[in-house]
């Protein structure tokens, strides 16, 4: 299966059969999410969401839910609006002006969107790790200290080396920087910085963490490496994953969105969206016919 | 077939390359020519005013035996402080020359010969009494300054070769001052009065103390001003205001201020800040305010440039952990921003500190002798002491502008070796 992803992304898509009209599919005004989007032990759940940038729009009525303590992941071609859907849960899409969001988002029941949700709050209980490693140009210790120091979590200096080495250990960094916490983290590997930036989120104990795209600047060594560490963290948080690579989706979550041009396809079980998509699109996708 | 075709591509590759290859050493020359007469011109600039303002830096000295008999100082042998401090030195000096030059009978002659000192000197040796009452009553042979004209001809500036007509030192000076070098009378020293004195009519007590002052009191309260300003507005602009028409006509106007000409911050100066606030005329302070408000815009641009340049993922990883956007400013986009910001607002400082148009306009451009002890007191600036030397006849100014260009370059290459160390400091950081 793998394979076939491969050759159509180098070898162009000639010698693979189309599916009929993409575009009729996703366009028809009926569409519905194939599948179960709803989860009966929600975290976070999201309701006819609609994301315009301008006037163009980003993502059409997408609902669902994240349940606790799950993985799920969110796979597309590139533009379908899975990393979209992805900001809208911590509200990351605030800092674009152009950006508006439509529908109803909670997180274990309270409104994200409503007025008298704080921002800081949010995104202190809904930490995010990105694409590409952003480490602060500072040391290893600031990078994960800033976090817990701003919202007040350690009452001195103990505490504070106490949760900056447990983040550490949790992101499986801690024996490989114990003994340059003072060096900048700028300076670690690519795989070293992305955990570090795991651990900086886990630092300031968030009940959910997005993950758009974490691995996609890194290699197949270091990318095993956070996936482990993903499969270990789902103990203790509720993670929602963007992801490429259909390899990991499959490896790490319990649950898989599919997204198509703003639009959610098909959700289900890992396991039978890999095996037995019911979506022709999917089906496609995870083929390899696009992508 | 294709081979053929690819065959005759890469003769015709190869036929275009000598002639692309050509164009490009030729563009290289083009580059080196216009490096070399940049460097030209500007070694040529620097050479004619080092060679004019070295000069500067030496002062002539003629050792004359005063004798300080009460009587010719006309006070009394036990003289009051008071009546030391009015004595006669003139009259003192006057004769001691006319002592060491017995010939000289003419009144015009005997004006010349007054012309070897400078008129500064009856207050030195005044100076030198009130710290030692013992000299009086006694000859001493003591050192007082030469006049410009006679110290430019010792400096060798001017010689005897020209005709007389065409220099200030006449042919009997010339032959006074021949001699008393010989006699071992004459001495160069390091001037130290350019640095300790301000502003004066003789050439050879004039000094830029107070311009350094003024200078210094000036660039103080551009700072206190314009940098705060300039870079919280850049701040707020950059990461807080909507972008709206508003801004946009905001950011044309930042950008346009940065284009006009500074006399016309000059005039507003003069009648919002003088005319109409009423603050003191020539102060650092009016000057200061002034050009702040020149280099508000280049301060704005550049630290919006620099905190544009600051990574958007280093704003997300702040944003995400739960910063506020405050917090995500003030902890991690401005200190990543701070060279660029310093570097910005020292160059904005240097302008400033090369301004004198708008100086010219609120009086800054005064005639000060004594340096200034706050911002509100009456001060002149480098700049404008360069252009007011530029414009005085005398030929010992010459040199004196020179020497002031020299410093003012000196402290402008210091401003930038600063914003240099400041980068570096930070981006290692």
């Amino acid at each position: 299966m793998m394979e076939r992803v491969q050759q159509t992304d180098t070898a162009g898509i000639g010698d693979v059969k189309r599916p009929l009209d993409i575009r009729e599919h996703v366009e028809r005004a009926d569409y519905q999410t194939i599948g179960e989007p709803f989860s009966g032990d929600a975290k976070m759940t999201a309701r006819n969401v609609n994301v315009y940038y301008d006037e163009k729009q980003a993502i059409t009525n997408v609902s669902l839910d994240i349940g606790r303590n799950e993985v799920i992941a969110m796979i597309g071609p590139s533009g379908c609006g899975k990393s979209t859907f992805l900001r809208t849960l911590n509200r990351m899409n605030d800092i674009i002006p152009a950006c508006r969001v439509e529908g109803e988002f909670a997180l274990d029941g309270e409104d994200i969107y409503g007025a008298d949700q704080d921002t800081v709050l949010l995104r202190a209980r809904v930490g995010m790790v990105f694409q590409k490693p952003n480490p602060f140009p500072k040391s290893i210790y600031e990078n994960v200290a800033y976090g817990p120091r701003i919202h007040g979590l350690a009452h001195n200096k103990a505490e504070l080396d106490e949760i900056v080495e447990d983040s550490l250990r949790r992101a499986s960094l801690f024996n490989e920087v114990k003994d340059q916490l003072d060096k900048p983290g700028t300076g670690l590997s690519g795989g070293q910085q992305q955990r570090l930036c795991i651990a900086r989120a886990i630092a300031v104990s968030p009940e959910v963490i997005l993950m758009d795209e974490p691995c996609s600047a890194l290699d197949p060594i270091a990318t095993a490496r956070i996936e482990e560490l993903i499969d270990e963290l789902r103990e203790n948080y509720t993670i929602a994953i963007v992801t490429h690579s259909m390899q990991q989706a499959a490896r790490v979550s319990q649950r898989t969105a599919y997204f198509h041009m703003g639009k959610l396809i098909e959700v289900g079980e890992t396991k039978q969206i890999f095996t037995m998509p019911k979506h022709e699109l999917t089906e496609n996708y995870i083929t390899g016919r696009f992508g | 077939m294709s081979k053929q075709s690819s065959s005759r591509a890469s003769a015709a590759i190869r036929a275009s390359l000598k002639k692309r290859y050509a164009r490009e050493r030729r563009f290289q020359w083009y580059g080196r020519l216009a490096v070399l007469i940049g460097f030209v011109f500007l070694f040529i600039l620097l050479a004619d005013i080092v060679s004019k303002g070295t000069p500067a830096f030496t002062q002539h000295y003629i050792r004359v035996s005063v004798e300080l008999e009460p009587d010719v100082l006309g006070i009394e042998r036990d003289a009051t402080r008071d009546q030391i401090f009015n004595a006669n030195y003139l009259g003192a000096i006057r004769a001691s020359l006319r002592a060491m030059f017995p010939d000289v009978t003419g009144r015009k002659e005997k004006q010349q010969l007054y012309r070897l000192l400078s008129i500064g000197a009856e207050y030195n040796l005044r100076d030198m009494v009130l710290k030692n009452p013992g000299l009086i009553g006694h000859t001493s042979e003591i050192w007082l300054r030469a006049h410009a004209e006679a110290g430019s001809y010792l400096k060798g500036q001017v010689t005897a070769d020209l005709p007389e007509s065409d220099r200030k030192v006449k042919d009997m000076q010339v032959a006074w001052l021949d001699q008393l070098r010989a006699q071992g009378r004459t001495e160069s020293r390091f001037n130290t009065t350019f640095f300790t004195q301000g502003d004066s009519r003789e050439p050879e007590m004039a000094g830029i103390r107070v311009a350094l002052y003024g200078s210094f009191f000036t660039l103080l309260v551009t700072f206190a001003i314009a940098f705060p300003i300039g870079v919280s507005a850049a701040v707020y602009l950059e990461e807080f205001a909507p972008r709206n028409r508003l801004t946009d006509l905001i950011e044309i106007n930042i950008n346009n201020l940065a284009a006009v000409p500074s006399i016309v911050f000059g005039l507003l100066g003069l009648a919002v800040f003088i005319n109409f606030f009423e603050l003191p005329r020539s102060a650092p302070l009016v000057g200061g305010i002034v050009l702040s408000l020149m280099t508000l815009p280049t301060i704005i641009i550049t630290s919006r440039a620099a905190i544009q340049a600051v990574s958007p993922s280093i704003r997300q990883a702040a944003l995400g952990v739960g910063a506020s956007r405050l917090q995500t400013v003030t902890h991690h986009v401005l200190p990543v921003a701070m060279p660029g910001i310093l570097t910005g607002s020292i160059i904005g400082m240097a302008q400033a500190l090369g301004e004198s148009a708008p100086l010219l306009m609120i009086g800054m451009v005064a005639f000060i002798m004594d340096a200034p002890a706050g911002v509100t007191d009456p001060s002149t600036v480098l700049p404008v002491q360069i252009f007011l030397w530029a414009d005085s006849p005398e030929r010992g100014f010459t040199e004196k502008t020179s020497a002031a260009i020299m410093v003012l370059m000196g402290f402008l290459i210091l401003m930038n070796g600063l914003a240099v160390y400041l980068r570096r400091h930070f981006e290692k950081k």
